[in-house]
């Protein structure tokens, strides 16, 4: 099988094209948080994940100061660590080739490659996933950030609300089962209680650590959450699906929790 | 700090966390308790990012055309609209909200 007829390498693609595409709210949404041009290119060049980019801008928007936003965006991150480790499994970079996986080690990336069962197609789906992802990601985001500098009051449009919106999406797929649920439910809560009582950026952290903690004594087999908020393929095969597999297994009367097609997107 | 600094420092985390994931030894990340805290981790930071833009107006609580946005943005995903639409969804609803006077 060639690179053109690769299953793998076209699910990669129209991937990197959904993806790439949304880079156009990131850039907006970062100029009207008040980041430059240039600052904003940083994020989406040298940082490349989705989630800590809109969680850098979004702590910054709301006011926060900046060892908030860049603890929010590292500890989102972490779970790329732990795609990093599954992904060096299945991709075997060597040399120059692992500091080049490993930057584009995401949701997508890793999504891509571990719904592939055939050793070959996984790498190929790991890079055309990544690297796609990376040059759309990065040439929309600039799009977006020029398109962003140029509107004006951004209140005035809405990109306040379509901040609130973004980070819902990005909530939204992860929330399949009742035990993820909870967990945002009072994080939410200990937000909005806090949020009065200190210093903007921190009530994020503290929300954080009570996730965190909940993550360090809960029991469960299914790590909750962890399934990247992309799902390329129809039929839920890769360890990646945890949610869905958990919905099929425990609740086999639940009602279809499955997302079909690719356009269903959330955060690179 | 300046901001650049922080932008600087976030991206640095940012790919040693990935880089580690391809150097450490398996076993040192290969247990159920560090996916579990990665996980519950997104979900905690995820729903308070989406409360924080919702309502909060720098120390203050705020309900204005944002929260117009929020439940907007809740049907498009129940309707499993594409992130793209979902977000457009809701800057148009907060943008509506402040055209007919609230917010």
């Amino acid at each position: 099988m060639s690179w053109f007829t690769s299953p793998a390498v076209r699910v990669g693609l129209s991937i990197s094209i959904a993806t790439g595409l949304y880079g156009l709210s990131f850039g907006a949404l970062s100029v009207a948080a008040g980041l430059t041009f240039w600052q904003t290119m940083a994020l989406s060049l040298l940082l490349f994940s989705g989630g800590s980019q809109f969680a850098f801008i979004g702590v910054i928007g709301g006011g926060g100061t900046g060892v908030a936003a860049m603890s929010a965006a590292t500890l989102l991150g972490i779970r790329n660590g732990v795609y990093g480790m599954q992904m060096n499994a299945l991709v075997r970079p060597s040399g120059l080739r692992k500091a080049i996986a490993a930057q584009v080690t995401i949701d997508e990336s890793a999504a891509t490659a571990s719904g592939q069962l055939d050793h070959q197609e996984q790498r190929r789906g790991f890079w055309t996933a990544g690297l796609g992802v990376f040059t759309l990601w990065n040439i929309f985001t600039a799009v977006g950030a020029l398109a962003g500098d140029a509107m004006g009051d951004p209140r005035q449009w809405g990109l306040d609300g379509a901040a609130v919106a973004a980070f819902l999406g990005l909530l939204w797929p992860r929330l399949q089962a009742k035990q993820p649920a909870a967990i945002a439910v009072v994080c939410a809560l200990i937000t909005v209680l806090t949020i009065p009582l200190l210093p903007s950026g921190v009530p994020i952290l503290v929300a954080a650590a009570v996730a965190g903690v909940i993550g360090w004594f809960k029991h469960d087999a299914v790590p909750a959450g962890m399934a990247p908020d992309v799902e390329p393929y129809e039929e839920p095969y890769s360890e990646h699906d945890v949610d869905h597999y958990a919905a099929d297994h425990k609740r086999p009367d639940h009602a279809t929790p499955h997302r079909k097609g690719t356009d269903r997107k959330g955060d690179i | 700090m300046s901001l650049w600094g922080w932008v600087l420092i976030a991206c640095v985390l940012s790919f040693v966390i990935k880089f580690a994931g391809y150097l450490l030894p398996r076993k040192a990340m290969d247990n159920p308790r560090m996916s579990r805290v990665a996980g519950t981790l997104t979900i905690g930071l995820l729903a308070s990012l989406t409360m924080m833009n919702t309502f909060a107006s720098g120390q203050a609580l705020a309900v204005d055309a944002r929260i117009v946005a929020l439940a907007a943005a809740a049907v498009a995903l129940w309707l499993r609209a594409p992130f793209l639409v979902v977000v457009i969804v809701g800057a148009a609803a907060a943008a509506l909200t402040r055209l007919a006077g609230w917010g």
